[in-house]
C-alpha cells in the first residue's frame, strides 16, 4: 500500500504510545492527535485520548488546570512538546535565542513544558525544521532540562524526537539520543550534517517501518474523521477526508 | 432582556483601571474580553502590569504595540497556527518591556496561593530551569513532609492582580456572571482584589437562583463592575456562542508586523468603532 509521509509518521508515533492510557495532545498537533486517536480505537476502550481543542476527545471539564493536576497525579502517560532549540541532552528552550532577557529571536515562551517534562513519563519531542539552528549543541535558555539528579522528583521526561529526517530515541541512562530510524529521502550524512549535538548511531540504521496497513485502512477511514473536527484542513488535505 | 441599569460601559471600566494596574487575563478560548482591551488602549492606559492564566494571543499583543504594559508575566504569548505575535517579539527583542518568563501551572499555583489567601503553593518540576533561574521570587525548598532523603520543592509566591478581566457568557440583573466551565475565569476571579467582566448576553433571572446555572457563576462578591458587549470577545471565540475570525487573526498578525501597520489596525478597529463585529 502506498502511504503519505504523515501516515508513516502517525504509525510511528502510535508505536511509541503502545501500552500508554492517557495521552494527552496539546495545540497544533494534528499528527500526535491523529495517532493518540489511533492508539485509543486500537486499544478496546483501554486508552483514552485527550485531544486540546476538540469538544469531543477531551475528558476534562474543570478548566486549564486540570490537565497539570492530572499530570501531577501521575494520570498522564504521554504528552508532545516541541522546542525552539533541542540540545543532545534533552534540554529544551520554548523562550529564545541569543542571551535572556532581550534575546536576539523571541519565541512564544515555555507553556507548560517546565512542569509536563517532568511528570509526563513518555514526553514525544516534535519538531519539524531539522537544522543546525534547532539541534543544537546546548540551548539557550532551559524551558525544562533532559534529566535531573537523583533527588529531584522526576517520574517524566523525554522519550523521542521526531523531526523532519528522523527518529531519535532517547537514553535516560546517559542523557543522548540515539537514531533509531529514517524517514524516507533521508540519508544518516544529511541528518550528520544538519544535527548540531553529538548522538548515538547502530551501524545498521535503516528507514523508519512503513505502516501497518490495517492501521492505515483505519486511518483513512476512522481517524480521519474524528481528527477533522480539530484538524479539518489537515484531514482533507494529508488523510483525504471526505466529510 | 434590558440591559441591567448597574451595568457600565467598557469604556467605564477601562477608566477604573488606573495606569501601573496589576491586572489578570485568561487564555485565548477562556473568555478574553476583548472589548475591555480595546478600552484600555482607547483611554491609553500606561504601566500596566499583565498575568496572562497561563498564555496569551492577540490581548496581550495589543496591548503591547499599543504600549499600555511596562510588564508579562506569562507561559506564552503566540498566534498559535496564524504565526508568532508581532508585537510581543519585537518589544521583548527591542527590552522595551520587562518579561516574567512562567510556565502554566505555576500561574495557576500562584493564583491558587491568593485564592487560599496563603503565602505560597508549592509545584513539582522546574528545578534546574532557567525560568526558575530567572525568577528570584520562585524559591526551592526542602520538602518538610520527606522523611529521610532530599526533597527540593519549588514554592511560588502568592499573586493578587488589582483587577481580574474577562468576558462572559450570561450576566444578570443582580450582578452574577456565568462563566460555565471556564473555570480558570472563576479562580483568576477568587484570586484578584476585583473583577471586571464583559458578558455577552443578558440572562432573564438570577443565576444563583437557577440550579444548573449556579456552579458556573460567579457572584457579585467577587465581581465589581458589569458591562454589556455582545461579541466582546470576538475577533476570538467564545466557547458555545462563536468562533474565533481566522480571517481577522490572520490580518492582525500581518498588519502587527510594522509599526504602522499596527497603527493602521488600532486606528481602525479600536478607535474608530467602540463596538465592532
Amino acid at each position: 500500500m502506498e502511504y503519505s509521509r504523515e501516515e508513516l509518521l502517525i504509525c510511528a508515533v502510535a508505536r511509541m504510545l503502545d501500552g500508554c492510557r492517557n495521552i494527552a495532545v496539546g495545540t497544533a498537533s494534528p499528527i500526535p492527535g491523529s495517532a493518540a486517536l489511533l492508539v485509543q480505537a486500537l486499544s478496546d476502550g483501554a486508552a483514552r485520548a485527550s485531544i486540546l481543542g476538540s469538544n469531543i476527545h477531551n475528558p476534562f471539564n474543570d478548566g486549564g488546570p486540570e490537565l497539570f493536576d492530572r499530570a501531577g497525579q501521575g494520570r498522564v502517560d504521554a504528552f508532545f512538546l516541541g522546542g525552539g532549540q533541542i540540545d543532545g541532552e534533552g534540554n529544551i528552550n520554548l523562550v529564545s535565542a541569543g542571551p535572556y532577557p532581550q534575546p536576539d529571536t523571541r519565541f512564544p515562551g515555555s507553556f507548560g513544558s517546565g512542569y509536563l517534562y517532568f511528570s509526563v513519563p513518555r514526553v514525544i519531542l516534535f519538531r519539524e525544521e531539522h537544522s543546525r539552528r534547532v539541534f543544537v549543541d546546548k540551548v539557550d535558555f532551559i524551558s525544562a532540562p533532559g534529566w535531573s539528579p537523583p533527588d529531584v522528583h522526576r517520574p517524566g521526561g523525554p522519550y523521542a524526537l521526531i523531526t523532519s529526517l528522523c527518529i531519535f530515541m532517547y537514553d535516560k541512562e546517559r542523557h543522548r539520543f540515539r537514531l533509531d530510524g529514517l524517514l524516507p529521502g533521508a540519508t544518516l550524512e544529511e541528518v550528520r550534517d544538519n544535527t548540531g549535538f553529538d548522538f548515538d548511531c547502530p551501524n545498521d540504521i535503516g528507514p523508519v517501518p512503513p505502516p501497518e496497513p490495517e492501521r492505515l485502512i483505519l486511518i483513512r477511514s476512522r481517524i480521519a474523521g474524528e481528527i477533522a473536527e480539530t484538524y479539518p484542513e489537515f484531514s482533507r488535505t494529508r488523510l483525504g477526508w471526505h466529510g | 432582556m434590558p440591559v441591567p441599569e448597574t451595568y457600565l460601559s467598557s469604556d467605564e471600566i477601562a477608566s477604573r483601571i488606573p495606569d501601573g494596574a496589576l491586572i489578570g487575563v485568561p487564555k485565548e478560548d477562556g473568555g478574553v474580553s476583548m472589548e475591555i482591551t480595546r478600552a484600555l488602549i482607547r483611554r491609553e492606559a500606561r504601566d500596566l502590569r499583565l498575568l496572562t492564566v497561563p498564555v496569551s494571543s492577540i490581548q496581550a499583543d495589543m496591548l503591547i504595540g499599543a504600549g499600555c504594559l511596562a510588564e508579562i508575566e506569562t507561559s506564552g504569548v503566540s498566534m498559535g497556527e496564524f504565526g508568532y505575535a508581532p508585537s510581543f517579539r519585537r518589544a521583548v527583542e527591542n527590552g522595551d518591556i520587562v518579561i516574567r518568563d512562567a510556565t502554566c501551572p505555576a500561574i495557576y499555583a500562584e493564583l491558587q496561593a491568593s485564592e487560599k489567601g496563603t503565602p505560597f503553593m508549592p509545584l513539582r518540576g522546574i528545578l534546574g530551569s532557567d525560568i526558575l533561574a530567572n525568577r528570584p521570587d520562585w524559591k526551592t525548598i526542602e520538602n518538610p513532609m520527606a522523611e529521610g532523603h532530599n526533597d527540593p520543592v519549588v514554592v511560588l509566591p502568592a499573586i493578587r492582580p488589582d483587577f481580574g478581566i474577562f468576558h462572559a457568557r450570561y450576566g444578570d440583573a443582580y450582578g452574577n456572571v456565568w462563566v460555565g466551565a471556564r473555570r480558570e475565569c472563576v479562580l483568576l476571579a477568587h484570586a484578584s482584589a476585583r473583577a471586571l467582566v464583559t458578558v455577552e448576553e443578558i440572562w432573564n433571572g438570577n443565576l444563583m437562583e437557577d440550579d444548573r446555572m449556579l456552579a458556573g457563576t460567579v457572584p457579585p462578591i467577587y465581581v465589581d463592575a458589569v458591562a454589556y458587549a455582545p461579541r466582546g470577545a470576538w475577533p476570538l471565540s467564545l466557547p458555545g456562542c462563536y468562533e474565533r475570525d481566522s480571517e481577522h487573526l490572520k490580518a492582525y498578525v500581518l498588519a502587527a508586523k510594522s509599526a504602522d501597520g499596527f497603527a493602521a489596525y488600532i486606528d481602525r478597529h479600536v478607535f474608530a468603532k467602540k463596538a465592532s463585529g
